[in-house]
């Protein structure tokens, strides 16, 4: 680790002032990635500032019957909270399934939104990676590819985004809202993360000045919903699959369906075509497959990582066949 | 009533559970510095810059160590039994690296913080120099055999015998590398006064860190004193002395000051060997009624090409089965890699796995249980070499563990046992595995107070082993057990054995069984206070061992001889049967072990708290190593990638089923008290028992470990 000056904001404005005044500075959340990421000196501010202090930690609940999540409400306080638990059970059940209880514990919302890739090569900077040093080249094609996306991947980075919570808030359309000092904006989640292009190392369309103050959720999408995930070990790793999913279904025939997928993009993944493909078709296996199928089209796999296109359509089948 | 036998709580479990007791790291001494490593990042190079401006600039930094400023430095004489260092390269000595991972600085300064910030601040360069890193295309040689390995054996042709076998498997199988994962890593605190040296440092090895620091600084081991009372887990990865421990000793020698070293964890994985990769096969023929004709086992392990041992992966082939005609033979690959070093039952860990493995897979051929089939080539005498065994209840342990386990319920076909979505499967395999059985000195005293006191410097890895003496002692001397205190951890104490080959318990309990009659003795025939008071002192002492360069050398006398009339005697092992239930999920593959019933003849179980921990322990790393545990060497680079806790899959409680564990108390007749060391059985043939289950479970066999989901949708 680096040195580095610490600020600590007691509001919106004096963080934001912070991170505008302060040179290569970065906000700091719960710290479980970012302290990492400086200990492995992967991530190197100058300045780190403090936000955990800012009122953006309740959940409240709207008008429409939609729910705002502050930022900085810790992961673990979110998967108990009763209107969560009760109305998005998804959500809950995303969060409990990441991390450990001392992690989620410090995690917080807006930290879980940034979080970086666990790609081995990104952790060591022995190895060439264009994420953490752009146009290094890529260690990941031709190693260790085994939790690396089979969607959404470019020649230049195939990392998956490894965050749980996210997958379930691209299933249900949630909105980031984002401030700087130049006003605030409301960004979808699913157009939140960038695909990697040529340009791994830019994550998010968060701008250097601007804070996660906030994810809003609409009313919750008619029918039943499940988080699921598939992973090497019954706790503590991260998904080699998953699937965040909400289907209803009218007389035998899916009348809404929300799909996202976890552990096989280079983004949180909303299954559009798979949406597509179910919405009005009979609720069965075959159907399930065949949008699963449909989804899965384009997937392009690396050495280690071909199983996840059997693995997300078998999943993504079980899952349906177990809420229908 | 005796104390042997009796679920005493670990003497060690009060200081542990409150935080009272002090392990390496928890060494303070005024003036402490901390040390920090750096890292080479190529496999085999030359050294051609190493540019420690921007560390040296770190504030608080005493000094920047490296191969153009570190005084000279010798390792001991190779061929010491047992072994002493990990590696034979004098890390800063030299310009080569030869290994990813290699230190090749030491950086000291004022806090923790700013060594490890500056380490990382050393910049170095090398040009590469040809290396082999990738197992998987090494070229193997035969093992040569040795006093303590024999790297083939045979009995009959083997080949012959399997190719007219009525019924023949002949499979191959591979295995991962493994890395170490104490929870206490590495840590060393070096303390120089004058030409005097006091270091402590969680080890299992004291008398092997004494004489390799000896060798290395050029001071007599009398003025060298290792202090090891507690050791945060051990597993063999503190069996031998790793670069850390020499260089915090360096540290502390080139400033002046008093060092600490705790390795990260990624130094751990760096500088501390692993279990090897292996390739194995097994082929196996038989009759139709499933008695074994021939038997075939062969393994290619790698050792680095700086150090590391073979690895007996066919040793229990050579016992288990009586196979009319028996083929062993290992082959060793050199890498640049760090060295190898042990895991806990090395060799049979890993070999019992395919070993057990083929064995299921005959008993499919033949549409046998697997059990009948087994018992079917239950040996009288040891199949090879004829030789007795001290004792042999194999059949006791796999009825006990059937009829506990329910074994009779399983239905022989694959995947026929299902509950809902998860498929069921039930899974059996053999554990086996040799104690060896080594010397310790030691000194008993018995003082007015009616209390004991043993002295000996066996190392506790919290398993118990003080707890286990003290039972020992107490029935030895007729006195209860809260009577008697135990000293252990420190070379300024009588010498104990290396923690290893599960041995400690019976080498210093044939001390205690030694001095008991001794004590006896000098108080004139009878243990009492009223004896004591006529001899009017305030204790009497008996030791055995000298520590002094004579003693010393009749100790390695001893030591060599005892080993090997041991082995010729005849052949004493633990044996046990692992019995477990995977549930598969039928769409992701997902394997969950849901159940485990382990049941050992195990000789006279002193402690059945402590064993039963022991064997639990074992059984837990086993699982990791069917399920997930995985070390990833990057073929191309030689370096490990998953150098961490996050990344390097351990079982976690979740994948840890209750273990339902059971052993039959039978004596070894050959051993003090009757026991024999049970701190490395558990973990053999587990991961096999985890494959036939899931094989069971699933109608897939999977011959490479770990059986992760993809293996098997
Ligand atoms: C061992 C381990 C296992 C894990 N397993 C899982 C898992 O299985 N599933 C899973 O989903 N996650 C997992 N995680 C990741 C964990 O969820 C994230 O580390 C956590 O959510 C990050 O939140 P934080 O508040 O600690 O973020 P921090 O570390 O504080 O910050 C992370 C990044 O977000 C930025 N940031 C934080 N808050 C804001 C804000 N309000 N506005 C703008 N930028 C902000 C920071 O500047 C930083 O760049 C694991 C982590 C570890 C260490
Ligand atoms: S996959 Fe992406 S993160 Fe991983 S090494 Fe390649 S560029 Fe870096």
């Amino acid at each position: 680790m680096r040195t580095f000056s610490y600020v600590r904001a007691d509001d919106v404005d004096a963080a934001l002032r912070a991170i505008t005044d302060e040179p290569n500075a970065k906000f700091l959340g719960g710290g479980t990635n970012l302290v990492d990421l400086m200990r492995e000196d992967i991530e190197r501010p100058d300045t780190v500032v403090d936000i955990t202090r800012l009122p953006l930690a309740e959940v409240e609940e709207l008008p429409d019957g939609g729910v705002r999540i502050g930022a900085l409400l810790r992961n673990s306080h979110l998967a108990a909270h009763p209107v969560i638990r009760s109305r998005y059970p998804m959500v809950a059940q995303a969060v409990l399934s990441g991390a450990s209880g001392q992690l989620r514990n410090m995690a917080t919302v807006g930290g879980n939104l940034m979080q970086r890739t666990r790609c081995l090569y990104f952790y060591d900077d022995a190895a060439a990676c264009n994420k953490r040093e752009p146009g290094s080249g890529c260690a990941a094609i031709g190693g260790f590819s085994r939790s690396h996306a089979v969607l959404g991947a470019s020649a230049s980075c195939a990392a998956t985004h490894p965050s749980d919570l996210c997958v379930a808030l691209a299933a249900l359309d949630a909105i980031v809202e984002l401030r700087s000092s130049r006003g605030t904006r409301r960004v979808p989640l699913v157009d939140f993360h960038r695909m990697p292009g040529d340009t791994p190392e830019i994550e998010t369309v968060l701008a250097d000045d601007e804070l996660i103050t906030a994810v809003e959720l609409p009313p919750p999408p008619s029918g039943v919903s499940r988080y699921r995930k598939v992973r090497d070990r019954a706790s503590y790793a991260f998904a080699l699959v998953s699937v965040a999913a909400a289907l209803d279904v009218q007389d035998g025939v899916v009348s809404s369906i929300r799909l996202a997928l976890g552990g096989v993009g280079t983004k949180p993944w909303r299954a559009y075509q798979a949406e597509r493909a179910l919405l009005g078709a009979p609720a069965t296996e075959e159907s399930f497959r065949a949008a699963a199928r449909a989804e899965l089209a384009d997937a392009v796999s690396l050495p280690h990582n071909e199983f996840k296109i059997r693995l997300a359509e078998s999943t993504i089948v079980a899952v349906l066949r177990g809420m229908s | 009533m005796t104390a042997i036998g009796q679920a005493f709580d670990r003497v060690d479990g009060a200081i542990k559970t409150t935080g009272a007791a002090k392990f390496s790291a928890d060494q303070t001494y005024p003036g402490l510095a901390h040390a920090a490593l750096t890292h080479a990042s190529t496999a085999r190079g030359r050294i051609t810059e190493i540019d420690t401006t921007d560390a040296t600039r770190v504030p608080g930094v005493l000094a920047v160590i490296t191969h153009h400023n570190a005084p000279k430095m010798k390792m001991p004489s190779v061929g010491l039994m047992p072994p002493v260092f990990g590696t034979t390269v004098v890390c800063l000595n030299t310009d080569e690296v030869h290994w990813d991972g290699q230190p090749v600085a030491v950086v000291v300064a004022e806090t923790q913080e700013a060594a490890r910030a500056a380490a990382a601040r050393v910049r170095v360069s090398c040009s590469p120099l040809p290396s082999a890193v990738d197992f998987s295309t090494a070229e193997a040689k035969p093992q040569k055999n040795s006093m303590l390995q024999a790297g083939s054996a045979r009995k009959g042709d083997a080949l012959a015998a399997l190719e007219s076998a009525p019924v023949a498997v002949d499979r191959e199988f591979t295995t991962p590398p493994h890395n170490h994962n104490a929870i206490e890593p590495h840590t060393t605190t070096a303390v120089w006064d004058g030409d005097r040296l006091t270091v402590h440092e969680p080890t299992q090895n004291i008398g092997g860190v004494r004489r390799t620091l000896s060798a290395a600084f050029g001071v007599p081991i009398d003025k060298i004193r290792v202090v090891s009372e507690h050791v945060g887990g051990g597993f063999g990865g503190k069996g031998l002395v790793w670069p850390g421990t020499i260089l915090a000793v360096l540290a502390a020698r080139v400033t002046g000051r008093p060092v600490r070293l705790v390795l990260t964890r990624e130094g751990v994985y760096r500088t501390v060997g692993g279990r090897t990769p292996s390739v194995q096969r097994v082929a196996i023929g038989a009759d139709r009624e499933g008695r074994m004709t021939s038997l075939v086992h062969t393994s290619v392990t790698r050792v680095g090409r700086t150090g590391g041992g073979p690895e007996g992966v066919t040793i229990q082939s050579s016992h288990l089965y009586d196979a009319r005609n028996i083929l062993l033979r290992q082959n060793i690959a050199e890498v640049d890699l760090l060295a190898n070093t042990f895991m806990r039952a090395p060799g049979e860990a890993i070999g019992t796995f395919a070993l057990e493995s083929t064995v299921d897979e005959l008993a499919h051929e033949l549409h046998m249980d697997p059990i009948d089939l087994r018992m079917r080539n239950e040996p009288t005498r040891d199949p090879i070499g004829d030789k007795p065994f001290t004792r042999r209840n194999l059949r006791a342990a796999y009825e006990l563990g059937a009829k506990e386990f329910g074994w009779e319920q399983r239905t022989p076909q694959p995947r026929s046992m299902r509950d809902g979505q998860w498929l069921i499967g039930w899974g059996v395999a053999t554990a086996f595995h040799p104690p060896v059985h080594l010397v310790a000195n030691a000194s008993l005293r018995f003082s007015t107070d009616g209390t004991a006191l043993l002295r000996c410097g066996f190392h506790e890895m919290g398993m118990g082993a003080a707890t286990a003496q003290a039972q020992i002692t107490a029935d030895a001397l007729g006195i209860p057990f809260e009577a008697v205190r135990v000293e252990h951890g420190d070379s300024s104490l009588p010498a104990g054995p290396m923690a290893g080959g599960s041995n400690q318990t019976g080498s210093v309990a044939a001390a205690v069984h030694t001095l008991a009659p001794k004590l006896r003795r000098a108080l004139g025939g009878e243990i009492s206070v009223e004896a004591l008071a006529r001899k009017r002192k305030p204790y009497v002492e008996v030791s055995i061992g000298a520590d002094s360069p004579l003693g010393r050398a009749t100790g390695q006398a001893r030591l060599m001889s005892k080993f090997l009339r041991d082995r010729r005697k005849g052949v004493r092992a633990v044996t046990g049967a692992q019995f477990c239930e995977v549930r598969v999920d039928a769409d992701t593959g997902e394997i969950r072990v849901s159940r485990w019933v382990g049941a050992f003849d195990c000789g006279t179980v002193i402690n059945p708290k402590t064993a039963a921990s022991q064997l639990r322990g074992g059984i837990v790393l086993g699982i990791g190593a069917a399920l997930s545990e995985e070390t990833l060497v990057d073929p191309r680079t030689g370096r490990i990638m998953n150098p961490s806790l996050a990344e390097y899959h351990l079982p976690v409680h979740a994948d840890v089923p209750e273990i339902d564990v059971h052993w039959l108390d039978e004596p070894d007749p050959t051993m003090p008290a009757g026991l024999l060391g049970v701190g490395e059985v558990g973990v053999t043939g587990a991961a096999a028992a985890v494959a036939n289950a899931v094989f069971h479970a699933t109608g897939k066999r999977v011959r490479d470990l770990p059986i992760t989901l993809d293996k098997v949708v």
